[in-house]
């Protein structure tokens, strides 16, 4: 063993001998991990696109895929069946029970590549690629006449396209809180 | 209304409200009071009772209980109504039936679940609970060591952001409370405190928020204020004195008190530190409100003041005129409840209901009080107030701030969420009781 690697060793067991004096009134019992460790769990994606993997698609894959796995249960063109409908929908303002989408409610547009990938489909959830996910998402956006169908969606796209809802929420949180 | 207006003087025990309404006392000072508070009312006569003699059940050795006690199979029909009945593979509502209870914690069957992909079925040796993000050092928990930690036992009530949603119903559903009401339970709940566990992993002072994450299918995640997780939050390890059940987050859950039950995320794995919230799927667009004009409430997490009465309801019609208790539940995210007024006229005129004790934050306060009922049309009512001020806005005050769902919805329909309007029974003379809106 070179001395480096000893000392680094050394020094890695007086760290933890210190931060295990410092937690003296509970027991300290989790284990360290890495964060790369973590890496298959960590699938959240936050507006700014934090979170955002590799890869690319656009509407028309997003289609393909849409018809076979999606229309099912969403309907055709996103329309909606035994789940909600994903695309068009009436304006907020016809009622507090208007059916929300994607274009008329949805705020940021991270949020479909988010649950697209940890969620759908329902009965095989994460099983679509990367890729297909920002097909799919691509999909959406134009079926919502959001992005035309050139656009690519990728980390650095997505996360700058702007929501047509963006504006119409009133935060309740922290302001209302006693 | 201050503490001041709340307390009543009370010259004797005489009707407090119209249509039969009495002091809250009446029932708590026993036999000769209770007569002289209802002098002056027709009390039906009772029936003769047989001459008794031994019971069938009684000539023989009973059943031996097993190592898991099942209820008496005269209580079969005490259940949840469910939106999937035969299993059906979508989400799934549950609802507690609360005018076949009494007291104040949910036993565990009966806890209302809403799944959406189900129950997964987890072996607590191989669970982990991760923290990580902006933490000093990422930390991995098994069960076992959760179990080595100081515990809290509290008393909280957990009620889905969609409870009562029938009630934005232009017209009143003909439903029970169970339907109407059925997504509140409470339980007593035993756990690791959250911030026990983030001081351990060491918070990084940019965080401001977490996700909380279920190892379920579709991996539900939440975004909590680190605020909130820091003030009560609790990993939640025991329901009721026994592990959580699997509907419930078996075999840990994050429980955020009072605020909407989909926030107290079930079968929790992942807790991650975050500067911003995530706007995942349920807080962008589910649990979002729409408001009259269209703007939506964004990060609605209170579950506010709320309470209804579970008996006499729908489905427990009158057994003749005379005495009956009205009863229910009142519980708010803002601490203890402090009052709750029951009406027997539509509102008309309020009565002092008593609060049985312990009342506890964030819970459930059963009330209670006496009523005559005389046979007569009569609308039940109940409006609570809790310790932080807030009461129970009445259904115009709420429909004026919130609207109403623009067409009749299904029983099963959520045209919105957060009511906590009062819920108004209706009895008429043949001691029916159905839903109305007064």
């Amino acid at each position: 063993m070179r001395n480096a690697e000893y000392l680094a060793i050394l020094a890695a067991g007086l760290f933890f001998l210190a931060s295990t004096n410092s937690y003296t009134q509970t027991p300290n019992l989790g284990m360290p991990i890495d964060e790369q460790d973590i890496a298959a769990w960590d699938i959240d994606i936050l507006p700014d696109g934090t979170g955002l993997p590799l890869g690319q698609g656009t509407a028309g894959e997003g289609k393909i895929i849409y018809e076979q796995k999606c229309a099912v249960c969403h309907g055709v063109n996103g329309e909606g069946g035994i789940s909600p409908a994903l695309a068009g929908g009436d304006p907020l303002s016809n009622g507090i029970d208007t059916g929300k989408t994607i274009g008329n409610f949805w705020p940021y547009a991270t949020t479909i590549f988010d649950y697209t990938r940890r969620a759908m489909p329902w009965f095989a959830p994460r099983t679509l690629t990367d890729n297909e996910v920002y097909s799919l998402t691509a999909y959406l956006l134009v079926l919502n006449d959001i992005i035309n169908d050139e656009v690519v969606m990728n980390a650095n796209t997505l996360p700058e396209v702007r929501m047509p809802n963006r504006d119409g929420f009133i935060v309740r949180f922290p302001e209302r809180t006693p | 209304m201050n503490k001041k207006d709340s307390t009543r003087v009370w010259k004797d025990l005489g009707p407090a409200a119209e249509n039969g309404l009495f002091d809250r006392r009446a029932f708590f000072k026993g036999g000769s009071v209770l007569a002289a508070a209802i002098t002056g009312y027709t009390i039906a006569k009772p029936l003769q009772a047989q001459t008794l003699s031994d019971d069938p059940w009684s000539g023989s050795a009973g059943t031996p209980s097993g190592p898991y006690e099942t209820r008496s199979r005269f209580e079969n029909d005490v259940v949840r109504t469910m939106t999937n009945p035969n299993g059906e593979p979508r989400s799934q509502q549950s609802r507690t039936p609360h005018h076949m209870l009494d007291g104040t914690f949910t036993p565990n069957g009966l806890h209302f679940v809403i799944s959406r992909s189900g129950s997964p079925d987890i072996d607590p040796e191989q669970h982990r609970l991760v923290i990580h993000g902006l933490v000093k050092q990422p930390l991995v928990f098994t069960l076992e060591s959760l179990m080595r930690y100081p515990m809290v036992s509290r008393m909280h009530f957990v009620e889905c952001g969609g409870n009562s949603a029938p009630m934005w119903s232009p017209e009143p559903l003909d439903a029970d409370v169970q339907g109407l009401h059925g997504y509140v339970s409470c339980a007593e709940w035993s756990g690791v405190m959250l911030s026990t566990l983030l001081e351990e992993a060491g918070i990084d002072p940019t965080a401001k928020w977490l996700i909380a994450e279920g190892s379920d299918s579709l991996a539900l995640h939440r975004s909590i204020p680190l605020s909130k997780a820091l003030d009560d939050a609790m990993i939640a390890l025991y329901q009721n004195g026994e592990k959580l059940m699997p509907g419930n987050g078996y075999p840990m859950r994050l429980l955020v008190p009072g605020w909407e039950g989909n926030m107290n995320v079930k079968w929790l794995r992942r807790i991650e530190l975050l500067d911003q919230p995530a706007m995942s799927i349920y807080e962008a667009r589910t649990y979002a409100p729409i408001l009259p004009g269209g703007k939506a409430y964004q990060f609605y997490f209170l579950q506010e003041v709320k309470s209804f009465i579970t008996r006499p309801s729908p489905g427990l019609s009158m057994n003749g005129q005379g005495l009956y208790e009205i009863s229910g539940v009142a519980y708010s995210a803002n601490g203890r409840i402090s009052k709750v007024l029951v009406s027997a006229d539509g509102g008309q005129t309020w009565a002092e209901a008593a609060l049985q004790e312990p009342v506890l934050s964030k819970a459930f306060t059963r009330f209670r009080i006496p009523w005559q009922w005389d046979g007569g049309p009569a609308v039940l009512q109940s409006r609570a107030w809790d310790e932080a001020g807030h009461v129970q806005p009445t259904r115009s005050e709420i429909v004026a701030a919130r609207g109403e769902a623009s067409r009749v919805p299904s029983l099963n329909g959520f045209p919105s969420q957060h009511y906590n309007g009062p819920t108004s029974w209706q009895i008429d003379q043949a001691g029916e009781v159905k839903h109305v809106y007064a």
